[in-house]
């Protein structure tokens, strides 16, 4: 199990002290403030890449630029230090800014490869552009619906990777194949339970069992890693309300 | 992770974080029936009684929140309500993940908002206001505001049963002496007392939420449900048959939804009364009427008497008139 981005490393490290991120990234001491960044780049780079293709209709190329362009931004210009959770989400926050960038694009050809924090990160651009092409719906939602939705997209995506490597972890692997085969793959909620639990050879009271650990623990890091990634406990509640409540 | 999750993916992951875990209850969760502000509904089985109820439960249950402390707040609230028009509650507990839930009535109706438009007369719209009233002044009676009083929290049923819904705001009150009021009777002050109502919050709905809620004052009493009641009323005299609104209607109304909770209606009942009192063709206490508003309206209360009177007077004079000489 791989990472997209290698930035951030393996994400049990980091300390899961609420509202660590935007403390972090104001921080002083610059390990702290590089792992908030990392911590916020790896949820946020895939949809600021999407957003930037699908909304501004940028082609492959200055979409990537224009990405590393806004995350060397948020370090150099001090954007993270201006966010204030009670005009508005983080996420929001961080759209607006994006749509600022791409606005002022012509300023930005004068880019130049950057040192710092976040120099040239590597971010896996071919693996965000081949998600792109398997969208099902396009840019025809208005910009605060794509960006959220490629924003929980990219928040479930980490928090399954995660859920992988703990399940693992606890010998718990078959859970996490439950969870894939009924809650990700297509057609897996047509399957009865006693169908599931002939597949598996394990009993159908065993595939209730197990997909209500799984679900629970998905559910848990779901929480535990917006939690890291808001800025305040009234914005981590709306957050998770937007994330789960409701649909997009 | 190196996987594609397609829109339906994330939308099965959703489901699976959002739905309750119901593992070592005795209920079975069917679907969702809503999303409320803290919140979703969900209807579910209860295999012991082998009904359906639904399932309240909030979303977040962090420690640090109060909205454990203000779902069980609720449930407590609802339970101590026992009348025909406030939804009846079953159950209370904590899923396996320690977040709390209680479970109610399944209410089978449409919401007032989504049903007005199959209830064309006002005479009919205004029998619904005053169950709603009802259930509202039972609740003030037992020290209870609902402070979220709105078209969308009120549910019609299929034999016309009117529910008034989502106490999740409502707030139990101890009430104390008020300032005296300029007929030199005292206002009853609620002052709230319970949890999660910190000085400057504001809740409610804008367009239906009082003036003085909007403000956030912390001493709300049962007038700002009032005001909210008034509200629903303009929302169901609009696109009423017949009309114009009489006058004597608007100015109840008005009344209603006055800026100053001191001009409003001091109690429901009295809302409620002034209703009753517009349907039965009596005046109505917020609308001081001259002679020739009092002589029409008295014509057109005794409308029938007058007419079998005119049509005896009439024949009367037909029978004189052509009678053989």
């Amino acid at each position: 199990m791989t990472d997209d981005t290698g930035i951030g490393g393996v994400r049990q490290q980091f300390p899961s002290t609420h509202w660590s991120l935007i403390e972090g990234t104001r921080s002083p001491h610059a390990e702290e403030r590089r792992r908030a960044l990392d911590t916020l780049i790896t949820a946020y780079w895939k949809p600021v890449y999407k957003y930037i293709r699908l909304h501004w209709k940028k082609e492959n190329e200055p979409a990537k630029d224009l990405t590393q362009e806004f995350f060397a931004r948020l370090v150099e210009k001090g954007l993270l230090a201006r966010f204030d959770p009670d005009r508005a989400r983080l996420r929001t926050y961080l759209r607006v800014c994006v749509d600022g960038l791409v606005m002022n694009e012509d300023k930005a050809a004068q880019r130049v490869k950057r040192g710092g924090d976040v120099s040239l990160l590597p971010l896996d651009f071919e693996w965000a552009e081949g998600e792109l092409h398997q969208l099902e719906v396009a840019a025809a939602c208005n910009p605060e619906e794509l960006f959220s939705r490629e924003f929980a997209r990219s928040l479930f995506g980490l928090a399954l990777g995660r859920l992988r490597r703990e399940l693992e972890e606890k010998g718990k692997s078959l859970h996490f194949e439950l969870l894939e085969l009924y809650d990700i793959e297509e057609g897996g909620k047509q399957l009865t339970y006693d169908e599931v639990a002939q597949r598996f050879r394990i009993k159908p009271t065993d595939v209730t069992n197990y997909l209500a650990y799984a679900r629970r623990e998905f559910r848990r890091i779901v929480l535990d890693e917006l939690h890291a990634m808001t800025a305040t406990e009234d914005e981590f509640r709306r957050e998770a309300q937007t994330l789960l409540g409701v649909k997009l | 992770m190196n996987r594609w999750l397609s829109d339906s993916a994330v939308e099965r992951l959703r489901a699976a974080a959002d739905s309750p875990d119901l593992a070592g209850t005795r209920y079975r969760l069917i679907d969702k029936l809503g999303q409320g502000g803290m919140g979703g509904v969900f209807r579910v089985e209860d295999t012991a009684l082998d009904r359906q109820v639904a399932l309240k439960v909030i979303t977040v249950g962090d420690r640090e929140s109060d909205w454990p402390a203000r779902l069980l707040q609720e449930a407590r609230v609802i339970a101590k309500l026992e009348h025909p028009g406030i939804v009846p509650v079953h159950d209370a507990g904590a899923l396996a993940d320690g977040r709390p839930f209680y479970t109610m009535k399944l209410v089978q109706g449409k919401r007032l908002d989504e049903h007005i438009a199959t209830i064309p007369g006002l005479s009919d719209r205004l029998r619904i206001f005053q169950r709603i009233c009802d259930a509202v002044a039972f609740a003030h009676a037992h020290g209870v505001l609902h402070r979220d009083l709105k078209p969308g929290n009120v549910m019609v049923g299929p034999f016309g049963e009117v529910l008034v819904m989502d106490w999740g705001l409502s707030k139990l009150v101890g009430t104390s002496s008020g300032p005296a009021t300029g007929q030199g009777a005292e206002a009853p002050v609620a002052e709230i007392v319970g949890p999660g109502t910190a000085h400057g919050s504001v809740f409610g709905t804008p367009g239906y939420m009082a003036p003085e809620q909007t403000r956030g004052e912390t001493s709300v009493d049962e007038r700002a449900d009032i005001y909210s009641l008034g509200a629903v009323l303009q929302f169901l005299l609009a696109d009423a048959s017949p009309s114009p609104i009489p006058r004597a209607l608007a100015a109840v109304r008005r009344q209603a939804t006055a800026a100053d909770p001191a001009d409003r209606y001091p109690s429901v009942q009295e809302l409620a009364d002034d209703v009753a009192h517009f349907l039965d063709g009596l005046a109505v206490s917020a609308y001081p009427e001259g002679p020739l508003a009092r002589a029409w309206r008295w014509i057109v209360r005794n409308r029938a008497w007058i007419l079998l009177l005119l049509a005896y007077m009439v024949t009367r004079a037909l029978l004189i008139f052509f009678r053989p000489r």
